[in-house]
This record gives structure tokens, sequence and C-alpha cells, in this order.
């Protein structure tokens, strides 16, 4: 066929979706530097032990409030004379795992019923969304402050709650996707071609619905890490004397007067994470949306 | 155009449904087909209106041969095709596909392995993650068919795409003419003895559109296919088809052969369609507008015969009885649903023989 | 336009409800007794039973509940089991002072928000659009009580220009717009107005930029209507996605204030509930979720309504 013949001098090199993907992330330089900044805090946060640092426990009456840069304790040393350095990588851990779980738990069970919402239709539909329509009716900011302070501080509860407060979000995305891919041309010749509701859900739908709700929860874990920090800051999260960041930016709170730039710190360990997260979150949504 | 062909020239497919009735019965005949939609609104979202989409039609497909569907937007055509490849469920009326009635003698999974569809746009009508090949193989596979794989490339073969260049292809790495290829592969791959073309050139350019139809052609010589080809281009719809079916606001208007219909139209309709084809001849300029305004809603669709509010032969009687499908003229075959056509309507033409004009005279 | 109104008015109603049910059963997912707080602990079985007899919840959930939608008709969310006062009276005095903050906070944000927003729309690639970009994404990734705090160490402990905590002078009881409660009110605002100003600024760039690249302005200016008049049509075109976006961070900034006025001390409804968490003052704690939860609410309708009275597809839809 002509016209084949001629399409073929431009053939473009072949890769898969997520491939490409992957590719145009990686030729993202504020998406890479990003990656390898937010990589160092969680790889520094996982093996924190195996790296030559103090104990993120040990209190000292006398070496309360160092200033940054004091001999032995290269960030100062928090209210209690703990080293700062230390609580700061030891604090990535919790603040990492309960800003970036819920999230993760969030895209599993609001993708799921999302999708179901959106493909099923009628009164399945009906009765996910009007719930979630109800969660909708709360700020998230306050959403999560009253479940946890309803269940009390705890690391559980706090993933609890931030999972709670992440699922309407998803699933409202995941469900519009998803109606969106369902009345696609595409669908409707699968189903001629004999699919049943699963198959057709599992070869046609997912893989086309995937990959926007990914990158609409990827863009949620900035807002995530900030809550999960702020509801330790509030009090309603890990409790002491665990080193994490909002909690320890609540306790040094009292510190501002004496030792302004140190008690400033682990809020700007919370800006630093939060800002790469959301600048690779948008080098992934642009890096997804070429549309060829 | 072409004619039947004789079934002992052509090869069929693997897994062809078996002709059951032979070459008389019709591969497909639709009786009283209707389908109402439904309108939500008002302050509660009470259903306060209904879609008059399909509205009591019935026609057969013969075997082996194309039938055109034509008429204007939003007539039923799209609906009419996809009732009759099971996506939706008539309210009313049946489908019978070579004898067998479908709910009854047949089921759904098996009318969908007789029946597949092609439908206008070649890009949203292919999975955008999945290869051209897997696409293809998609029904194959989920039917159990054996050797889903070669069977795509087989048909690729068939509608002129190398596999070897192609198979590994996404659909927006090809070209329009070449996605609507793989369409028709993938229909093709599940053996069907019926395929439904839903405007399946008409978002082509004309170079391409051209070869598509006759790779269709080639392809129902050599396989011994039977088709629907729904278009609004009546050139197309010509060149492909051995009858030809008109419908209006959800109803059938007049079907004949297709040379008899493009001779004589019966219904004021379907001359107003035809006078509205831009002519080659200069001479024969379309200088006033054959029909004026837009189709009645088919929210509330005329009462009467559906054209009466657009046609300049309209009488009373138009606006009050329904006029039935009747032969027309001589021909067995060429049937119109006109007051004209019948002697004893009351209408002031009937039984005069009088053909209606496509253009105010 | 009307049937919209109360075809959005009647969607309000069933949300209404399933957040009242959600405030409800706050004070029962959580762990232990609400009376724990108040009661003695050396208190008897049958005492402790007297007790949950004498507040009601010794009957069966949804009962406890219609009781309690009952009271709610009547502007009773029950007393508060820290303070024994009316916890409507002291959710109202706290949401006036958050609103305070929440209005300020919207008119140094909203202005600023769009003005950034359109600019770099407009200038599309410009250093201009970087700079608005750079600022909006740093915007949205501050986290504002930490913000709020480094404010606090600058203007306050460095360079004791403004105060660092409260909502007015020592003493004073009460809001008086006068200079002495203005310059509490700065620092607070500002630090609300941050996560706000950078939503806005980054939706109404992208938004901007897609209409400036949509067929109809290539066709407006190809009938050669002049940049003005075309910038009339894409603001048109652009109000009504603005205006959605606002009002939902309208109403966040009312419910998300409680980390600033903690920051701040600045008594409002966040202070309310910070307190209610920590003494365990459960009905405190459900009645002021319950009124923010409501104003979030409508606010959401409000806008709505606004939106659809701007944009004629919504209402036809």
């Amino acid at each position: 066929m002509a016209v084949a013949e001629i399409e073929l001098a431009r053939t473009p090199k072949r890769r898969g979706y997520w491939a490409g993907v992957l590719h145009r992330v990686s030729g993202d330089p504020v998406a890479m530097v990003c990656f390898v900044v937010l990589m160092a805090l969680i790889l520094s946060a996982i093996f924190a032990s195996w790296l030559p640092l103090q104990d993120p426990y040990k209190a000292s009456m006398i070496a309360r409030l160092k200033p940054i840069g004091t001999e032995g304790h290269l960030l100062g040393t928090d209210e209690q004379g703990r080293d700062m350095l230390a609580r700061l990588i030891y604090g990535g851990r919790l603040t990492l795992l309960i800003g970036l779980m819920p999230v993760v738990v969030a895209f599993f069970i609001g993708s799921a019923l999302g999708i179901v919402a959106g493909y099923a239709g009628g009164r399945t539909n009906t009765i996910i969304m009007r719930t979630v329509d109800v969660f909708f009716a709360f700020p998230s900011v306050l959403l999560a402050i009253a479940i946890s302070g309803a269940l009390g501080a705890g690391i559980v509860n706090s993933l609890v709650s931030l999972s709670i407060v992440f699922i309407p979000p998803i699933t409202r995305v995941a469900e519009s996707v998803t109606s969106g891919v369902r009345s696609a041309d595409y669908i409707e010749a699968a189903r001629a071609s004999g699919g049943n509701a699963l198959t057709v859900m599992r070869v046609h739908v997912i893989g086309n619905v995937l990959g926007p709700i990914f990158v609409y929860a990827s863009s949620l874990t900035s807002v995530c890490m900030i809550l999960a920090a702020g509801l330790s800051f509030l009090g309603v999260g890990v409790k002491p004397p665990e080193p994490e960041w909002g909690l320890m930016l609540n306790t040094l709170r009292s510190a501002i007067y004496m030792n302004p730039w140190v008690a400033a710190l682990p809020g700007l360990m919370i800006f630093i994470t939060s800002l790469c997260l959301n600048l690779l979150s948008d080098g992934l949504r642009s890096a997804m949306n070429v549309k060829d | 155009m072409s004619q039947h062909t004789a079934p002992d020239q052509t090869e069929t497919l693997p897994d062809t449904l078996p002709d059951i009735g032979g070459p008389a019965q019709p591969l497909v005949v639709c009786r009283d087909l209707k389908k109402h939609f439904p309108i939500h609104g008002g302050i509660l979202g009470r259903q306060v209106a209904t879609v008059h989409a399909v509205d009591g039609v019935s026609f057969e497909v013969r075997k082996g041969e194309t039938l055109g569907v034509v008429g204007e937007s939003g007539c039923g055509k799209s609906t009419t095709a996809r009732l009759l490849i099971g996506l939706i469920a008539p309210d009313e009326g049946k489908i019978i596909f070579d004898g067998q009635q479908l709910g009854e003698e047949m089921s759904l999974r098996e009318l969908r392995r007789g029946i597949q569809m092609v439908f206008q746009d070649s890009y949203a009508s292919l999975n955008p993650r999945l290869t051209v090949e897997d696409s293809i193989a998609f029904g194959p596979r989920i039917n159990g068919l054996d050797d889903p794989r070669g069977r795509a490339r087989e048909m690729m073969n068939r509608v002129g795409l190398e596999p070897a260049r192609f198979a590994g292809r996404y659909p927006h790495e090809m070209s329009g003419g070449q996605r609507q290829r793989v369409n028709i592969a993938r229909a093709l791959a599940m053996s069907p003895r019926l395929v439904v073309l839903d405007e399946a050139v008409s978002a082509l350019d004309k170079s391409v559109e051209a070869q598509v139809l006759n790779l269709l052609n080639d392809l129902r010589r050599d396989l011994g296919l039977t088709y629907v080809f729904i278009s609004h281009d009546l050139n197309v719809v010509r060149y492909i088809s051995d009858r030809v079916l008109v419908m209006y606001l959800g109803e059938v208007v007049e079907v004949g052969p297709v040379d008899e219909v493009y001779a004589a139209q019966a219904h004021p309709y379907t001359a107003s369609l035809f006078a509205a084809m831009p002519s080659m001849d200069p001479d024969h300029r379309t200088t006033v507008p054959p029909l004026s305004g837009d189709p009645p809603n088919p929210i509330d669709p005329p009462t009467g015969c559906r054209f009466h509010t657009r046609c300049r032969y309209a009488e009373d009687v138009c606006a009050s009885a329904k006029p039935l499908l009747r032969p027309f003229g001589d021909s067995t075959e060429h049937c119109a649903a006109c007051h004209i056509h019948d002697p004893e309507s009351g209408h002031s033409l009937a039984g005069s023989g009088f053909l209606p004009k496509g253009t105010p005279q | 336009m009307f049937a919209y109104v109360i075809r959005r008015l009647l969607l309000v109603l069933p949300v209404a409800f399933g957040v009242s049910i959600i405030c409800f059963l706050l004070v029962h997912i959580a762990p232990g007794d609400p009376l724990t707080a108040i009661m003695a602990v050396d208190a008897t079985a049958e005492e402790q039973a007297a007790m949950r007899a004498a507040y009601g919840l010794d009957r069966p959930l949804p009962v406890q509940f219609l009781f309690w939608l009952g009271n709610l008709f009547q502007g009773d969310l029950g007393n508060s089991i820290a303070t024994g006062r009316p916890v409507a009276g002291e959710v109202w005095r706290a949401v006036q002072n958050s609103l305070l903050l929440a209005v300020t906070a919207s008119l140094i944000a909203f202005p600023i928000g769009l003005l950034l927003g359109f600019l770099a729309g407009y200038f599309r690639d410009s250093w201009l659009d970087k700079l608005v970009t750079s600022i909006a994404i740093a915007g949205v990734s501050v986290p504002n009580y930490w913000l709020g705090m480094v404010l606090v160490i600058i203007f306050a402990v460095k360079l004791a220009w403004l105060p660092a905590m409260g909502a007015g002078p020592a003493g004073s009881d009460g809001w008086t717009f006068d200079w002495l409660h203005i310059r509490h009110l700065i620092l607070p605002a500002i630090t609300l107005a941050v996560v706000p100003i950078g939503i806005v600024a980054r939706t109404v760039r992208a938004l901007v930029g897609d209409i400036f690249h949509m067929d109809f302005v290539m066709a407006l200016y190809a009938k050669g209507m002049s940049n003005f008049d075309v910038l009339i049509h894409v603001i048109r075109n652009a109000a009504a996605t603005a205006l959605s976006v606002i009002g939902l961070q309208m109403g966040a900034l009312l419910g998300g204030s409680i980390l600033i006025e903690t920051v701040f001390n600045w008594p409002g409804s966040g202070m309310l509930l910070s307190n209610a968490i920590f003494q365990r003052d459960l009905p405190l704690l459900q009645g002021t979720i319950l009124v923010l939860a409501m104003f979030f609410v409508t606010a959401n309708l409000v806008v709505d309504i606004l939106q659809a009275a701007i944009d004629p597809r919504i209402k036809r839809s």
C-alpha cells in the first residue's frame, strides 16, 4: 500500500507508553534534581542508623539550643540538647511515612471506588459519589484534624485519618476519568467483540485511567506531607519523644527567641520535601500529557 | 454495482458461524425495533421526556449484499447500528439472525460472533495503550478462538498492513487510513458474517476513502461478507451498496435497490436528499435549498407522517395518518412510506403515479 | 436559573445531612467514653451508669442522633464538657475571629493571585511567567504554619515591628478596628494568604494560557479585534472557573486556619478546636467542626450559584 510505504520512512523508535513517560521525565532537569533530593532524604532516613550520627534521643542539659555550626553539632541542638542533624535525618522516617503512605492507601481505595463508580454508572455511581460529596463538605485540614482529634494522637491514627481525607478527591478524579473512558468508541468496540465487563475493564479501562489518577495522586503527596507534619505540630499526630519534623517544629516554638534559626529547621525540611514532591509531580504530569 | 456473489467463489474465514437458512433466507431481519432514551430534568431529576431515537424500524439484510443506510444526522442511523450489534438492547422489536431470534435461539454472545462493527472515528475506536496486534487479537482471545495472534497477523495482511511493520505500533503512530484498516481487521478477526460500517470512511481524506472502499469491496467478494453501510454521503453509498435504506427521524421512509432509488425517488424526503447532492454539471446547479430548516426534535416527533412539517406536498391526511411502507410502482423491491403512493390514502396526488421533486418548482 | 438555584439548594440537603452524621459519629469513633473527662476517677459503676443515662448515652445510636439533630435545629449544640457553657456561644465568638482573619487573608490573596496568574498566563514563557510560576509553586508547597513561625522570627523577634501573637494588646476584650488591633492581624493574615495566592495564581495561569490558545481567540484577532477587546473575551471565559477556585479557597481559609491560629495564638475557631482536642471536650469538637463544615458547604453553594449566573452552560445542563 502506497500510504504504508510513505509512513515507513518516518517510523519513530518505538517504546511502550510508560517507557516513554520515564524517558521524558528523565530529560527534565528540574524533575530530576527533585527526584535526587527526595531519594537522598528517603535513603538517609531509612539507613539513618548506619550513618555516623549521634543518638537522636540523647538529651543533654548543658548542650541545649546550641546554634547552627556548633562544634560536634553541625545543625545545633534542640531544647533538650539533642543533636538536630541526627533528629532531622531520623525525623524523615516518620514524616515521610505518614506523609506518603496515606496517599498510597487512598490511591488504591479511591481508584477502586472511582473506577467501579465510573464504569458501573447508575445506582452504584450515585451511592459512591454522593457519599464522597459529603466528605467534600470538609476542608481537608479540618477533616484530618477532626478525625485525628477524635481518634487521639498516634501514628496509626494519623495514617487512618489522612487516608480518609485523600480517598474522596482521588475517587472523584478516578470516577470522572473512568466515565470519560467508558464512553470511548474503543470500549464499545471491545464490548462488541463479546468482552464481559470485567475483561473490558481489565484490558481496556484500567490501563487508560491509572495514569491520570496516578498523576493526580502524586500531586496530593505534598499536601499530605504538610498535613501530616501539621497534625504532629498540633499535637494530634506523632507523640514525643519520637523525632518527627512537625512535632520538632512544635516543641521548638518556645525557642524562637533564643535560637530562632534552629527552631525553623524542621519546617525547612518539610518545605523542601513538599516542594520537591510538587515539582516532581508537575514534571510527571507534563511528561504524561504529551499528545501524540 | 456488484451483484450477489455466488458462494462457491468465496473462502470463508475460520470459525465463521455456519449458514443455516441457505441463500434465500435473509441474514438479518429486524422487526419493529424501538429504542427510546429517557431525558431527566427538572428539579428532582425525574424523566421529563423521551427521545424517540429509533421508532419502529423494520428491514432485512440479505446474504452477501451491501445495504446502504442514509439519512440526516440524528435520524437514528447509529442507534440502529448499535441495536443491530447488540451494544444497546431494543425496548421493543426482534432481531433475527439467519432464522434465529436474538434472545430465543441465539445469545448475545453468539450474535457478536456473527456481527461486527467498524466505527467512524478511527482514533477513538482504538485503545491508545494497546498495540495494533493486541487490539486485533483481543476479540479472538476472549472468545477462545485458537491462535489469536496468528489471526491478527493474517487479518493485517488481508487489510494491507504488513504485520512485520505494523503489529507493534500504537494507534498514534499511524495515519487515519491505516487506523481504519486496523479497525476493519479487528472486526474481521472475529470471523463475522455481517459487518456494520458506521460512517466508516466519512472521516478519511477522499483519496484514502477510495482505497478503503475498494478494500471493503474486495474483502466482501473474497470472504463472502455482508455489509450494512451507514453513511451520509450518497455518492459513496451508491458506489458500494446493492440496496439503500433511507431513514428520517427514527423511521424508514424508503428502501429499494440502489439503481432504482437513484433513478426515481418515491418519497419526497428522499427526493430532497438527492437534490441536495452537489451536481457535477454546471447546468444543473442547486440554486434553491431542497429542504429548509432542521429536522424536528425527536423528543416530540410530529404526528402522522413525520416528514409532513417540512414536506411541500403535505396535506391534512399527512398530519393525521401514519403512512406505511408499501411497494412503489412496478417494483416489488422498492418501497416507500408516503400517502402519495397509497391510492386509498385520500391525498390529492394519491394513485396518480406522481413522482415528488427534490427542489421547489 | 431559578430552577437551577432550587435544584442546587435541594442538593445541599443530603450533603448537610451527611455532614451532621459524620460530626455526630466523631464523638463515637473516639476511644473511651465521652464522659471520662468529667467523671470522677473513683466513680462506681452505678454512678457511671446514672451519668450516662443523664446524658442520654445509654440509648441506641440512631435515637441519640435524632435527639442531637433535634437540638441542632433549635440552635443547641450541647454544652462544653470542660467549661459547662453552651457550645453554640463559644463557637460563634470564635468563628467571628476566624472570619475576620479569613476575610482579611482573602482580600490579600485573591487580587494578588488573580493578577499574578493572569500576567503569567498572558506572557507565557517570559521571565515574568517563570517568576510567577516559582512564587506559586513555593506558595503551594510551603507549610504555612512554618511560614508563620519564620515571619514571627523575622518581624517580631528580629525586627520587633509587629507583635508575635494574640488578637490585640494585653487586656483587650474584643476586636476593634484600631492600629493596636490591626497590627496583630497583619502577620497571621499574610501567612494565611500565601497558599491561596499560589493556588489561584497556578490555576488562573493555566486557564488564561489555555484560553489564549483556543481557536476562537485566533478568530477574534483575525477579524481585527483590538488586543484589549480580545482580553475582555478571555477574561469572561476564565471568570467562571477562577470564581470556583476562589470560592473553594475561601471556604478552605476558614476551616484551614486552625494551624495558623495555633501559631499566632489567634482566638478563633482553630484555637477552640485545638483546646477541645486537648481537653477531650468532644461536644465542643463536634460543634466547632459542624459549624465550620456548614460554612464551607454554604460557600460552595454560593459559588456554584454565582458560577451558573456567569456561565450559561451550567444552568442549562
